[in-house]
């Protein structure tokens, strides 16, 4: 299919090479540097979807991120919802279609990449138009760091768009001198198809780079389709440029109908007419450049409505090409069904409009103004004034660190452009005491002409007898200057509750074309000044962002880190089955062929108390405590007194916060009278270290005392059972291992094979047990020795799910399992553990508040299911026990709750640890557990099940 | 007539893309007037709620709501709507569920299609204490009469089908909670409605009225000080959510909270994918589709006080990676816009309401991240607290007693299900 | 996201920090003598200004050092950080 729209030459596209894509089925062609917008004007088709509500028929309006009309769904490559017709790069392969509304995801994972880059630089440009460049040049001329980003697909900006001349040479000439000089810059970062979309605190800028989309298929996979550029610039000039705003009337959605700049962009950079019968509406003198353009390029323009009365200075040059120029005038509808076929003009004159007569046309220019792209400025907090005279929001204050320069500034002509720019560039760099450079000349622009003065318009009065339910303001939610009215009329004053009442704004483009509409037309009808309306917030992104994108390489594994042990992959081989603990990965339990958890629990504990067993307990927090006034910093952390443990010894310990609930336990070893080894629950290994840094260094400054986490320097393997003493004994034989040379609780240095290694006497399992900690580099070696000196004895590998059946059966709770932020050690029945001749310890003032007196505080105690074979889910209820056996209707007060549960090898019987109101009164009662709908009944018991005298971790 | 002008006349292609429309009346601009019985300060969801069942339930209609800035411009019109009474606590889960059930009679209530859809949530659970604390949170609300199950990992992916429930992610979903009575609601609704209603009720909504002191009398309060003059009040309540303490500084009362940035974000409107709330802890994500098609999502509260309604982008990025990351189909979703509130938060996770030192003054602050859900639960029984005079049951373990006795509610360290 | 100025380090990207609350709220001398009431202060009573706040930071992820700072909690502006053995700075 020829595309007959597409200028005989000319535009920015590669006319040599013809790609192919597909719109809404329908199989086109077009050429590298189209974008999809200007391939589907080419080939003749301005609607692109029709609407979300109306179902009206919506084409391209814009030829850039503003546009309201050209949302579309992308099928292939990849689906993606909801795009800009005009901001795809057209690509071979490319299919899409229109989109009413919703977009759709694609059901499989995306499998593009995306990554991010941080990037510090004095001086970040946001876009490459002439200000910009300007900008970048001075900055880059200082030997300043620079970054220039910019979101189309080349440098230039609104000078693709045009002819206009620098140097007396076609502008595009300058920039490309300008983009050769800044490459040979070398700290100049210069990225294109990158749009900063979001400006937050101290120069930090987000920007999104789109590597290869406009590749299509032959984007090459080890490339990140897109990068987040995490900028941090010590200045920032924002030269983004300005929106042309439209003016609203009846049938103003109608395909066909476009911004006037946005024609001129599409005939000079891309090469496409977007008619062939244009009416040209306007209230400056801007859309003067695109009428005489279209009619060089051979369309014919029908007219140029100008609504001021005086109309522009331009009007002879109009004229004198034969274009009919009719001031005083405005646009008041449009007629067609899917295109426009022709423009209603009428007279008007101090707001009233005139009988309307019909112009044929197939195009319709609009232009009500220019609004400057301040939303990078907007979202860094900068205050905006509205500017009368423009009808626009214009930057209102200086801010530190961001400079707004050219258009965005509300500077519209080339020269002033290019002066602002340099002179943003140069503030940013005096800011920075950076001298602007010797030679820094700007290029020459023609005079400009004096433009007469634009008149604002945000609407045409409704002469179409729709009383505005036809005049679009917010084309994308389907909203009108009727809802505006509606919504005033409600009652609504606030321009934020005329958003939300009407949905303006609220769609894809975000207002870009509506918002100052909305502005000023709810003035208007609340008659009051659009400076008191002011505009909604602008808030991040500019423009959408795929989650994607955000998310990065953060995916998967590296969603968050994996930490392992130095045995993890013995652990593999030997078929571990892992569990996530913080962010460790943790053996739950080793099953054998054949066997579920359940069977290969009850032989890993069986294991463990009739012979022998071994854990990687690694992953339990170290921390070294040193200095002079170690004891005292522990002596003020825990409940329980460490100053009095000997060197050589080992003591169990509680934390608490300071609201006296308890936040860890573990065992403390003294290496020396200045020196203690902590080890802290799993979990609880970075907090308890952050806790303690934080009481020497905010409150204690004056105690010599430092702590380093050693969670990474010691392996810790428990080798439990009656039969660890062997095992030790034949592993390490230097060391006595009998009781009275190694009792409970003490600790002995040993080394094997010149490899130091640490020997603990502690029992988290209620059996004869000793800790082996080594290096980790010899972990696996150590292991190895163990397991094959254990051989004899089955030394049997378990998991954490046994340690939990082993500690439960002894009554050891599990902090963060048996306790949940609101138990205090003597809720745990560790009163024992509370010391009582300090004077005080963290959290020692709050056991005595009214609350902690309480006798019917939760206490852990150990359940009995009655009928020998329940095993209670973790987390059940508890009730009182209920003659009946029936549960009553809600709601049932509830006693407590079950915390750990299991199956004992050694009870051979199902047993719980509960927290029971009062729980240590109701040692010996039946209470009832709801399971599944049935009362299940159990017996309170003291919460140590097995060895209650200790005897065999103390022999 | 021109040919263009015939919309009426043609079909929707988008079903649900689409709101119902608001009335065409809403309320008054209201003049502050020189004295009213009770003026409530804060025209958010909770204010707002509390007008209107101070007159419908008590009838007090001499009644001011003060709003510094545009009705319901606060948390109400910033959070992601989610409603559930789920809570571990029977203090807790008697409020929201008190709410939840006057959420399901609030449309014909307010005679406001609120769009208030029992979808269901799901809390996920990655963990085997996540899993702990889920069942225990089940069990509790079952024997509470609140809905609640405990759903299996193929469960979940029949409700939520979108939802990673592979066991190769990096913290599989274990499980969750279902609530099938828990929603959504469309927040500006609700908020216009109890609005519209306390409007017609004769109760005077005055915004742009920033309260800038009080006039005390020993201990009373007999005035507010307002940007818009001072005004007399029998009674005054204060609900200011995260500008609390603002208004409590002035009073010289001490609360127990701190307020902090709380981001939300949303996507373009896409078609119906996901036909629940899920909200997870351990991944930090929730997110529901809301009713024209776009995704709302929560972020994690930023870590300082702020009163800046914005927060830190890498909480945004967080947040997505943890919303591909168990949404796999939203990879080319796109962040539309991101916002912040201020939301105050009490040590225990639970909000403070009730009597203050002041005799005549009613507080009700600290709702953290539960604000949006609770709003006729503690509209209404706020309203009998100052009507009466006395502590609604629902609201008497709220009190700001609790942090001196240690009597807390603590819904931070039992449950962790935040939002 | 904000530059913040570890008084040991430089600016440092906010990431590297963790939030500590408000400053110069001392652990009492003597919790026994105080009443519920006033622990209760202690434990869970803290400021909440909109405004100049002097509160904690630690600079968790570099020198993990805590040291105090001048904030503005509705612009979120550092005004000054200062070492923990600093005074607290005068402000106007």
């Amino acid at each position: 299919m020829t595309s007959t729209f597409r200028t005989p030459e000319g535009g920015r596209i590669d006319r040599a090479t013809t790609v192919e894509f597909t719109f809404d089925g329908q199989t086109l062609t077009g050429h590298p540097g189209d974008t999809l917008a200007s391939a589907l004007l080419a080939n003749g088709r301005h609607q692109v979807a029709t609407s979300i509500k109306f179902g009206r028929p919506r084409g391209i309006a814009a030829a850039w991120a503003e546009d309201p009309g050209g949302l579309v769904q992308i099928e292939e490559p990849f689906p993606e919802p909801m795009l800009l017709a005009t901001t795809v790069e057209l690509h071979d392969g490319l299919a899409a279609h229109g989109l009413p509304g919703q977009g759709r995801l694609a059901d499989v994972p995306d499998s593009a990449r995306y990554d991010a880059v941080h990037h510090h630089v004095d001086v970040l440009v946001v876009g490459a138009g002439p200000s910009g460049l300007a900008a970048a040049l001075t900055a880059a001329r200082a030997g300043a760091r620079v970054a220039l980003v910019d979101e189309q697909s080349e440098a230039g900006g609104s000078l693709l768009s045009g002819t206009e001349r620098l140097d007396d040479a076609p502008a595009l000439q300058w920039v490309a001198a300008a983009v050769a000089e800044l490459a040979g810059h070398p700290e100049v970062l210069h990225l294109q198809r990158t749009t900063a979309f979001g400006s937050y605190d101290d120069g930090f800028v987000l920007a999104l780079e789109r590597r290869t989309d406009h590749l299509g298929a032959a984007a090459p996979k080890h490339v990140s389709r897109q990068r987040v550029w995490r900028i941090r610039a010590r200045s920032i000039v924002v030269a983004t440029g300005a929106h042309e705003r439209p003016v609203v009337f009846a049938d103003n959605d109608r395909p066909g109908t476009m911004l006037a700049g946005a024609a001129r962009t599409f005939l000079h950079r891309y090469g496409v007419l977007p008619g062939r019968e244009a009416v040209v509406f306007t209230t400056n003198d801007s859309a003067y450049d695109a009428a005489l353009d279209l009619h060089r390029a051979g369309v014919h323009v029908q007219a140029v409505v100008d609504a001021r009365p005086e109309g522009s200075p331009r009007r002879e040059e109009c004229e004198h090409a034969g274009i009919r120029v009719l001031s005083g005038a405005v646009v008041t509808g449009t007629q067609g069904v899917e295109r426009v076929t022709h423009a209603l003009v009428a007279p008007f004159a101090d707001g009233e409009v005139g009988a309307s007569s019909a112009i044929a046309c197939d195009l319709l220019l609009v232009s009500g103004g220019w609004n400057p792209a301040v939303h990078l400025f907007s979202q860094a907090r900068g205050r905006l004034r509205y500017d009368a005279a423009l009808g626009a929001f214009l930057p209102g204050e200086q801010l530190d660190g961001l400079t707004v320069a050219g258009s965005a500034a509300g500077v519209f002509d080339l020269a002033g452009c290019l002066a602002d720019g340099q002179r943003g560039a140069r503030a940013a760099l005096g800011a920075l005491a950076v001298p602007p450079a010797e030679e820094d000349r700007l290029p020459t622009a023609p005079e400009p002409v004096v433009p007469t003065a634009p008149l604002v318009l945000w609407r045409v009065p409704d002469t179409s007898g729709a009383d505005g339910s036809t005049s679009f303001v917010d084309l994308q939610r389907d909203a009108t200057v009727a809802d505006i009215a509606r919504a005033v009329g409600a009652g609504l004053r606030s321009i934020e509750h005329v958003k939300r009442y009407t949905t303006i704004g609220t769609a894809h483009d975000q207002g870009k074309t509506s918002g100052v509409l909305t502005s000023g037309i709810t003035a208007e009808l609340l008659g009051i000044p659009v400076q008191d309306t002011g505009t909604t917030t602008f808030r991040p992104p500019y423009t959408p962002v795929a989650f994607a994108a955000l998310a990065g390489r953060d995916r998967g594994r590296l969603f968050d880190p994996e930490r392992v042990t130095a045995l993890h992959e013995w652990h593999v081989a030997a078929g571990a089955v892992f569990e996530d603990v913080g962010q460790w990965k943790r053996p739950r339990h080793y099953p054998r062929p054949g066997e579920d958890m359940e069977a290969a629990v009850l032989r890993e504990c069986a294991a463990a108390r009739t012979g022998v067993g071994i854990l990687d307990g690694s992953t339990l927090g170290k921390i070294d405590v040193q200095g002079p006034d170690a004891a005292v910093l522990l002596d003020r952390l825990y409940t329980n007194l460490m100053s009095s443990l000997k060197v050589g010894s080992v003591r169990y310990g509680v934390m608490c916060g300071v609201d006296g609930m308890v936040i860890d336990d573990g065992t403390v070893l003294r290496l020396a009278e200045d020196r203690f080894l902590v080890l802290t629950t799993t979990g609880g290994a970075a907090k308890i270290l952050d806790w303690m840094e934080e009481w020497v260094q905010t409150e204690w400054p004056d105690l010599r005392v430092h702590c380093t986490s050693v969670t990474e320097q010691w392996c810790t393997f428990p080798v439990v059972g009656p039969r660890s003493r062997d095992v030790i004994g034949a592993v390490f034989p230097q060391v006595d291992v009998s009781n009275e040379a190694f009792p409970f609780m003490t600790w002995r240095d040993t080394t094997l094979d010149g490899v130091p290694v640490r020997l603990a006497r502690i029992s988290f399992s209620g059996e004869l047990a000793f800790e082996v900690y080594v290096n980790p580099w010899y972990a696996v070696a150590v292991w190895q020795r163990l397991l094959d000196a254990g051989r004899p004895y089955g030394i049997t590998p378990y998991g954490t799910e046994t340690m939990h059946v082993l500690r439960a059966e002894k009554g050891y709770p599990i902090i963060g399992q048996d306790t949940d932020g609101t138990v205090t050690p003597h809720d745990l029945g560790m009163a024992w553990a509370v010391s009582k001749k300090k004077p005080d310890f963290v959290g020692k003032r709050s056991f005595s508040r009214p609350a902690n007196q309480d006798p019917l505080r939760k206490q852990l105690v150990g359940l009995l299911p009655v009928d020998r074979r329940t095993v209670l889910p973790e987390g059940s209820q508890i009730v009182e026990f209920r003659t009946d056996g029936q549960l009553p209707p809600p709601p049932v007060p509830m006693l407590g709750h079950v915390t750990s549960s299991y199956r004992s090898a050694e009870l051979a019987r199902p047993f719980a640890l509960a927290l029971v109101k009062g729980g240590r009164e109701r040692i010996g009662e039946t209470v009832h557990v709801p399971v599944n709908g049935t009362l299940v009944p159990v017996e309170v018991t003291g919460s140590v099940l097995v060895d209650p005298e200790g005897a065999r971790r103390d022999g | 007539m021109t040919l263009g002008s015939s919309h009426a006349t043609r079909t929707p292609r988008t079903p649900g893309a689409d709101l119902p429309e608001h009335p065409d009346s809403l309320w008054r601009d209201a003049e502050p007037k020189r004295s009213y019985d009770v003026v409530i300060v804060g025209g958010g969801g909770h204010g707002l709620a509390t007008a209107h069942y101070l007159a419908k339930n008590h009838g007090i209609t001499n009644v001011a709501v003060l709003e510094k800035g545009w009705l319901a411009g606060g948390n109400m019109a910033r959070n992601t709507t989610i409603i559930r009474s789920n809570y571990l606590w029977d203090e807790s889960s008697a409020i929201y569920e008190h709410a939840l059930k006057l959420w399901e009679g609030l449309e014909e209530d307010l005679d406001y299609p609120i769009l208030f859809s029992q979808r269901g949530v799901l809390n996920l659970a990655h963990t085997l204490q996540d899993v702990r604390d889920s069942v225990r949170r089940v069990e509790a609300n079952k024997l509470n009469g609140v809905d609640a199950e405990w759903l299996e990992p193929d469960e979940v992916r029949k409700i939520c089908p979108v939802v990673n429930t592979s066991t190769d992610i990096r913290y599989p979903v274990l499980g969750a909670t279902y609530q099938p009575r828990a929603g959504i609601a469309k927040h500006d609704y609700v908020a216009w409605g109890f609005a519209r209603r306390a409007d017609e009720a004769g109760i005077d909504l005055i915004q742009d009225c920033e309260v800038t002191g009080f006039t005390t009398d020993g201990n009373r309060v007999t005035g507010v000080q307002t940007t818009r003059g001072t005004i007399s009040a029998g009674k005054v309540a204060l609900c200011a959510a995260g500008h609390t303490s603002v208004l409590t500084d002035m009073l010289g009362i001490r609360v127990p909270v701190q307020s902090h940035p709380l981001q939300a974000l949303v996507s373009e409107l896409l078609e119906p994918v996901h036909p629940t709330v899920v909200m997870s802890n351990a991944v930090h994500v929730y997110v529901s589709q809301a009713h024209k098609g776009e995704l709302v999502m929560g972020a994690g509260v930023d870590s300082y006080n702020g009163y800046g309604q914005r927060g830190a982008f890498h909480i945004i990025e967080r947040q997505m990676a943890a919303a591909v990351e168990l949404f796999p189909v939203f990879a080319r979703a796109h962040l539309l816009r991101t916002w912040g509130g201020i939301v105050d938060v009490s040590p225990d996770a639970s909000p403070i309401v009730g009597r203050t030192p002041y005799d005549n003054v009613y507080l009700n602050c600290g709702w953290g991240t539960g604000g949006f859900k609770a709003t006729p639960g503690i509209g209404s029984a706020l309203a009998h607290t100052i009507a009466h005079d006395e502590p609604h049951p629902y609201v008497a373990p709220f009190t700001l007693d609790r942090f001196v006795t240690g009597a807390l509610v603590d819904e931070h360290g039992a449950a962790a299900v935040a939002h | 996201m904000q530059l913040i100025a570890c008084p040991w380090c430089g600016p440092r990207e906010e990431v590297e920090f963790h939030y500590g609350g408000q400053a110069h709220v001392p652990y009492p001398e003597s919790p026994a003598e105080l009443s519920d009431e006033e622990w209760a202060h202690y434990v869970f009573f803290r400021d909440n200004p909109k405004g100049r706040f002097a509160e904690r930071w630690n600079h968790s992820a570099g020198c993990r050092r805590w040291f105090n700072a001048i904030r503005d909690t509705a612009t979120y502006r550092f005004e000054s950080v200062y070492r923990l053995d600093e005074p607290k700075p005068v402000t106007p």
